[in-house]
């Protein structure tokens, strides 16, 4: 074991307990990983494999009732799984140090960013206020924030998402620790910070020759910046070694699944477009005003400036934008739960805009939505059943006629027809967003209005999903509008793209068009920025 | 289910159900235990409790049987703290969805009501109620209920702020769902749990209120209700302390298995806060 002996961490056999009544006894079993000094580990998995929960182990920040039951984690010459309280304390931001997906959180809102970075110099060590304010300096220049001295003076609220992750980064590397963990720090990020948080987080590790171990979801971002990677599936090891040769030439089958289930990033051939039209968006806009008093110090946003747009009979055009690009808003108005300030939106050869509530009520059958979050869209207290059914009772079917065919949807979108009766928490995610979809299907809607459907699912159930939509797509000739931030499932499923920055279309046409030949410089940006771009390509290619 | 067995785990609460059991069953047992008029006389005045086995708790300053009293006094409390509890909750949570659901103007008017309910003290709103209407049963328990909607319309307004701009009621809205019944179907089953738990309080607040204005003589005076009695003792409280001390044990006892079955709803419904 000399390997282990020069690791900067080595785990043996490590299992965590948990609580009796969870899905199952241990979140780890007998996990045995190593992070060599001045490597980027990732650790890779989807939701439940235990990833998240190993960094908690090594930190020894595991909830209640959740225990470390075998094994040993040696950490420059001392088992961490048996350190006391207090020897971690002082470990814990100085020579491990971690940072989390969701900067916002993990900071303290009433406190200044550089308040909170000299916080971990004046637990850690005796330096004085000005070298503290030096130091603190240097830091946020070190991880490129536009602005130190406005970016130290500045509470979390006041800075974005980005800058934010950058403000933890360097409260992480504060103190120079030998080991980073970083627990999903890019996911919720827009695709195009991210690209630029994972370069800072490779420049950074490669300068300061710190062992990263970076926890992920996404193989995109395994192929832009590990060394070397761990897969784990529900707690365990399934593979581990060099990056270069767990991409290319995987072993274990989970592996083979879960690279196959990242979306390529070319288009499939297109498909034939009808030439007639169902839904045509024109000149739409929303403005949001807030703030001022008498009109004075107002702050006006357009969230969606001037639209227009035609969907083709049976085809599906995507909607691809960042946060704050205005497409859920866009979506939000064509099913009407925003009216829009200006424009039309024809379906059927009506005005969706111009009608009134009662009429509205009674046409949006023929528009209908499917969220984005499967755990926030289907009310907790609701029957599966009774959720699919709710919408064509609502509209005068009789409710035994209306249960049945709730029960004929559960298995055209896969869901056991014998399922119908529970409720929405007995079901897993993936299965939450086929509710979601049968609901939506239940009235025969001639347009599906899909707003980021997969975004909050594992990426094989995703693939799985994806599926579902373009098979039902066929099947039903549905016309759908599918909003997303996520280029590469936009590349998969949508014959037309409409990419969206600032509320206005900046670009749009076929899918392949856009893709393989963008016009507009955002949207080369954008295509840039996606995680493993050239992994994402190259495996395209083989898959063909 | 899942919220009764986590309600049976806590000890505290059980309590709290026995001793709610209890008053009730002296509740309903009173006209078999003591079938004559509670208000009439029985003996000597001024009894001291297990002197004579007649009356176990003695009796009071004209006579009458305070064990007789007790009985009849918890239907008195029960009937009050429930129905005024029941006026407040429902009038609470009508007033507090309409405010959370619409918003803006709706909102502000609703809220300014409230607000102008709760600027008042509630015992003096409840004397005022009192003074006008006069003291019978019916418009104490009215007047209590009234004086008593005010928190659970905000309770009830904050769940529904909350929960509106839920993606399940987004859902409910494209489905073509009207406001009444988002309301009543989709949210309201969201936002009652808060809302009952914090009925618990009310009605502990409901009865000690009623037995405050009888203590005052403002209550009605031909029921025989705990109030009224520790009203009477007040007279004879220096000497014969016990007319006033043993109606004044059963409202701390009504009130605390309330507050304890309240408390213990709350760990039941919501398992996640108690874990701190």
């Amino acid at each position: 074991m000399s390997e282990a002996a020069t690791a900067t961490l080595s785990i043996e056999g490590l299992s965590v307990r948990l609580p009796a009544g969870a899905d199952r006894t241990r979140a780890l079993r007998d996990v045995t990983l190593s992070v060599a000094p001045n490597e980027l580990l990732c650790i890779v998995g989807e939701s439940g494999s235990g990833k998240s929960m190993m960094a908690n182990a090594i930190m020894r920040l595991l909830p209640n009732e959740v225990t470390i039951d075998g094994g040993r984690m040696v950490f420059a010459g001392r088992d961490l799984a048996a350190a006391g309280e207090a020897e971690m304390r002082s470990l814990r931001g100085s020579d491990i140090a971690m940072i989390f997906q969701e900067p916002m959180t993990a900071l303290n809102p009433l406190r200044t960013i550089g308040d909170q970075i000299a916080e971990v110099f004046s637990i850690h060590t005796e330096l004085s206020r000005t070298e503290i304010a030096s130091k603190v300096l240097a830091l946020l220049a070190d991880v490129h924030i536009s602005d130190p001295k406005a970016a130290a003076r500045a509470y979390p609220h006041e800075l974005s998402g980005g800058q934010r992750q950058r403000a933890m980064i360097a409260m992480a590397l504060a103190l120079d620790p030998k080991l980073l963990i970083a627990d999903e720090p890019t996911t919720a990020l827009d695709v195009t910070t991210q690209a630029q948080i994972l370069k800072l987080i490779r420049d950074l590790q490669q300068r300061r020759k710190t062992s990263v171990m970076f926890i992920t979801h996404d193989f995109g971002v395994v192929a832009e910046i590990a060394n070397r990677v761990v897969v784990m599936q529900h707690g365990a090891i399934v593979e581990q070694g060099p990056a270069a040769t767990v991409l290319n030439n995987p072993q274990a089958a989970y592996t083979k699944q879960l690279i196959a289930s990242v979306p390529p990033l070319t288009a499939p051939p297109p498909r034939r477009l009808s030439q007639e039209d169902i839904l045509t968006i024109s000149g739409l806009s929303k403005t949001y005003r807030t703030g001022g008093i008498l009109g004075r110090g107002a702050r006006t946003t357009k969230a969606v400036d001037n639209v227009s747009l035609k969907l083709p009979k049976g085809a599906t055009l995507g909607i691809v934008g960042e946060s704050g690009s205005g497409k859920s808003t866009l979506a939000r108005c064509l099913v009407r739960l925003i009216a829009p300030d200006e424009g039309s939106i024809m379906l059927l050869g009506k005005d969706f805009v111009k009608m009134p509530r009662a009429q509205g009520r009674q046409e949006t059958r023929h528009i209908q939505m499917v969220f984005q979050d499967p755990f926030a869209s289907l009310n907790p207290r609701r029957k599966a059943v009774d959720l699919v059914a709710q919408g064509p009772i609502i509209h005068g079917k009789p409710r035994a006629t209306a249960i049945a065919e709730a029960k004929e949807l559960f298995a055209l979108v896969g869901l056991d027809p014998s399922a119908a009766d529970r409720f929405p928490h007995e079901f897993s995610g993936g299965q939450r967003q086929r509710i979601g979809l049968a609901r939506a299907l239940a009235l025969r809607p001639a347009v599906l209005v899909a707003d980021e459907p997969v975004s909050a699912l594992d990426v094989s159930v995703q693939a799985q999903v994806l599926k579902l939509l373009a098979d039902l797509r066929e099947r039903l000739g549905l016309s759908v509008v599918f909003i997303t931030h996520d280029l590469r499932v936009a590349a998969q499923i949508c014959d037309l793209v409409a990419v969206m920055k600032d509320g206005a279309i900046v670009e749009h046409g076929l899918a392949g068009e856009v893709f393989a030949n963008p016009q507009h410089a955002y949207t080369q940006a954008l295509l840039a920025s996606v995680p493993g771009g050239a992994f994402a390509r190259q495996h395209a290619s083989e898959a063909l | 289910m899942e919220a009764i067995k986590r309600y049976f785990r806590s000890p505290a609460a059980v309590i709290g159900l026995i001793l709610l059991l209890i008053v009730i069953a002296m509740a309903i047992s009173a006209s078999f235990l003591y079938p004559h008029d509670p208000l009439s006389l029985a003996g000597r005045p001024l009894l001291w409790p297990l002197t004579n086995p007649r009356f176990p708790l003695g009796t009071d300053n004209s006579g009458r049987d305070i064990a007789a009293q007790i009985f009849y006094g918890a239907r008195i409390s029960l009937l009050i703290g429930g129905v005024a509890t029941a006026i407040a909750i429902l009038t609470g949570i009508v007033v507090g969805a309409f405010a959370g659901f619409y918003g803006g103007w709706v909102d502000n008017v609703l809220m300014r009501i409230t607000e102008a309910f709760q600027t008042l003290p509630n015992f003096l709103l409840l004397l005022v109620l009192v003074a006008v209407f006069g003291s019978t049963l019916t418009t104490v328990t009215f007047a209590v209920g009234i004086v008593s909607w005010p928190a659970p319309a905000r309770l009830t307004r904050a769940e529904f702020l909350s929960l509106r701009n839920r993606e399940f009621v987004q859902a409910g809205r494209t489905l073509g769902m009207k406001d009444l019944q988002l309301i009543v179907g989709e949210i309201l089953p969201n936002a009652l749990p808060p809302v009952i738990v914090y009925a618990s309080v009310v009605m502990a607040v409901a009865i000690l209120l009623e037995s405050a204005l009888a203590f005052l003589h403002l209550s009605d005076p031909n029921v025989a209700s705990w109030g009224n009695l520790i009203g009477l003792g007040r007279d004879v409280l220096r000497v014969q302390w016990y007319v006033s001390a043993i109606p004044g044990v059963a409202i701390l006892v009504t009130v605390l298995a309330v507050s304890l079955v309240g408390q213990g709803l709350n760990d039941a419904l919501n398992p996640r806060l108690k874990r701190r």
